[in-house]
């Protein structure tokens, strides 16, 4: 099962991921983000942030948290791989991701994604797996 | 999503009808020939037209240019009014980056003078104005006290730091800075992500365009412009960078909350909103006029940097150059505005998402080196082809809210535009074409490749023919530069 799809959409960057746990999904829904963002193979885990949100419920909170790594990136220039997703309820979320700072030599950018939209937002459950799509603003 | 079944009828070659039914509260009216509607039918963009039609105080009909395309929430050429007391305002009928939007620069140089120098033009740009991933100016520093200052003062706030002359004022949309704009409203991390990021391109679609008249379709209108055939014009595209996308982001979630609060229900999340005049609706578009503000300042910038690039790169003295703005529009904004409905005047809110405001001649708000031709339009095209330069007409200020497309819009999708250029090099392609590009990604080019965008004289001919926008003058590209 791959960690996630790209799904055609006209002007932004859409992605179907999936998960066997809601925390798995949630981490590789973070995964596909950065893997949109940069090519992931020349980055290695050397700094490390501790997230920690809520959200009124599961499909917001993934927004929220796609949104916080998003901002960390934007500010920081930490281009992030590794999501460990330490405790979660409905509404809640604490983790501890790492990535490295981007490097001009080092790193190759491949979009600029500006947001993390609601549209067509959706979790699911189905066959024993967690299904989720979320739209990107580029 | 909502249901996707709709009905669509023919009002003339270029207008389609989308009758209200069911929840809609208003008609939807798309502008588009029919090979167009063709191609706009294949995805859910008109979707998007129904579900804005849903929002409480929805004035006439939900409306689509041309160059639309599927977005979220609002589609993208989408434009809506809402009734100042019944009606709402919508962070998702904005969009992420608040005032994106194109400014215009004429000259004083020909074709023939910088044609064998584009190298040197291109490569000056390209490292004078920052864009990609953490690049900015080493030479700007900004207190949190300053940004805000460039969030209430915009344009005039770049000019006062000896960014360009008050006399480029006269030639922005709102002269460079909406009213109302309150700092205090704006999040620590948009404040964060705006203070690097002040004076930067960005990626994606937004580039610095060289270029010069290619076609003049109406003289007399051209030269009130200040534009004449084989004169070398300058497009800048960019908004409001992560500010405005962290304002957008802060405030779905202030939305979500109200729209719960005001029960108003929602087709789609995305379009979350409240009354104009509640203390959410109050707050987002005060929050919102600082965005822009911040856009208007950013462009302002771009527009000294190109200057000195000029000067450097041409060795010309800026008085031989004369680099000035013909126009600056927004294609992302909510604006009050005041237009007849039902033989009433009415102040209404009007949203433009990826839409471009065309007032028409003698109207209060067009500047007044145009009062005679009408509020200038500019329409980007993509980087192989051609932009355009419009004015607007009396038939947009009634039939459109005093509205006109922005773009080409898009036709395929990124990953689509990746698959169909595999191993092909974009900037030779282009290069062999006369057009010189530098970007800071070269996924960047492949995206943006000139086929995955509509052409943009199709839907500059919709605009024209249907009378929402006439056109002035065609530019063609010589050197581009994108993030």
């Amino acid at each position: 099962m791959p960690k996630y799809i790209l799904i055609d959409h006209t002007a932004d960057i859409g992605i179907d991921v999936f998960g066997t746990t809601i925390e798995e999904l949630f981490t590789n829904a973070a995964f596909a983000l950065f893997d949109i963002i940069a090519d992931l193979s020349t980055v290695e885990c050397k700094a490390e942030y501790q997230v920690k949100i809520s959200g009124v419920d599961r499909e917001q909170l993934l927004v929220i948290w796609l949104s916080e790594l998003l901002y960390l990136h934007d500010v920081k220039y930490v281009l992030f791989k590794d999501f460990r997703i330490t405790d979660m309820k409905e509404n809640q979320l604490t983790a501890s991701v790492s990535g490295e700072v981007f490097d001009d030599n080092k790193h190759v950018i491949k979009t600029e994604i500006k947001a993390v939209t609601y549209h067509g937002l959706s979790i699911v459950q189905e066959n024993h797996r967690w299904k989720a799509r979320v739209i990107f603003d580029l | 999503m909502a249901d996707d079944k709709y009905k669509i009828q023919k009002i003339d070659d270029y207008r389609w009808r989308i009758p209200r039914e069911g929840k809609m509260r208003v008609d939807g009216i798309v502008y588009a020939d029919k090979h167009m509607l063709e191609e706009i039918q294949k995805d859910e963009s008109l979707q998007q037209v129904i579900n804005v039609s849903y929002l409480p105080g929805i004035v006439s009909h939900s409306l689509a240019m041309p160059d639309i395309h599927w977005g979220y929430g609002f589609p993208i050429g989408g434009v809506a009014a809402f009734d100042m007391d019944e009606g709402v305002v919508s962070p998702g009928g904005v969009g992420y980056d608040i005032n994106c939007g194109v400014r215009l620069l004429r000259t004083g140089l020909y074709r023939v003078e910088i044609s064998g120098k584009l190298e040197s033009v291109v490569n000056t740009l390209f490292a004078n104005i920052p864009s990609g991933v953490g690049s900015h100016r080493k030479d700007l520093k900004l207190t949190q006290q300053e940004e805000k200052n460039v969030l209430k003062n915009g344009a005039r706030w770049a000019v006062s730091q000896g960014y360009g002359t008050k006399d480029d004022l006269e030639h922005i949309e709102e002269k460079g800075c909406i009213p109302g704009a309150d700092p205090e409203l704006i999040s620590d991390r948009a404040l964060e992500r705006g203070r690097a990021q002040l004076g930067t391109l960005g990626s994606g679609n937004h580039f610095v365009e060289v270029g010069y008249v290619s076609e003049v379709y109406n003289e007399e209108i051209a030269r009130a412009l200040g534009l004449e055939k084989d004169g070398i014009t300058i497009v800048v595209h960019t908004g409001s960078r992560g500010l405005g996308y962290q304002v957008c982001d802060d405030f779905l979630r202030v939305m979500i909350d109200a729209s719960r609060k005001y029960n108003i229900e929602l087709p789609d999340r995305q379009l979350c909103c409240a009354p104009i005049n509640s203390y959410e609706g109050r707050n987002y578009l005060a929050a919102m006029a600082c965005a822009a503000n911040y856009a208007f300042a950013n462009r302002q910038m771009i527009t000294h940097w190109v200057r000195e690039s000029f000067e450097r790169a041409l060795h010309v003295d800026p008085k031989e150059s004369r680099i000035s703005p013909v126009y600056d529009v927004c294609h992302n904004i909510a604006k009050f505005e005041d237009h007849i409905v039902d033989g009433q005047k009415k102040r209404l809110c009007v949203h433009r998402k990826g839409a471009t405001r065309a007032f028409p001649p003698n109207h209060p708000d067009t500047p007044d080196a145009y009062k005679s031709v009408g509020q200038p339009v500019l329409i980007p095209g993509d980087m192989g082809r051609c932009s355009y330069v419009l004015v607007g007409t009396e038939k947009a200020y009634s039939d459109t809210f005093g509205s006109t497309c922005h773009g080409a819009g898009r036709v395929m999708s990124r990953g689509q535009a990746t698959r169909v250029t595999k191993g092909r090099n974009i900037a030779e392609e282009l290069k062999s074409q006369g057009i010189l590009v530098r970007a800071d990604s070269r996924a960047t080019l492949v995206e943006e490749v000139p086929e995955a965008y509509k052409d943009v004289t199709e839907v500059v001919d919709v605009v024209d023919h249907a009378g929402i926008g006439k056109k002035v003058v065609q530019l063609k590209p010589m050197c581009v530069i994108k993030g």
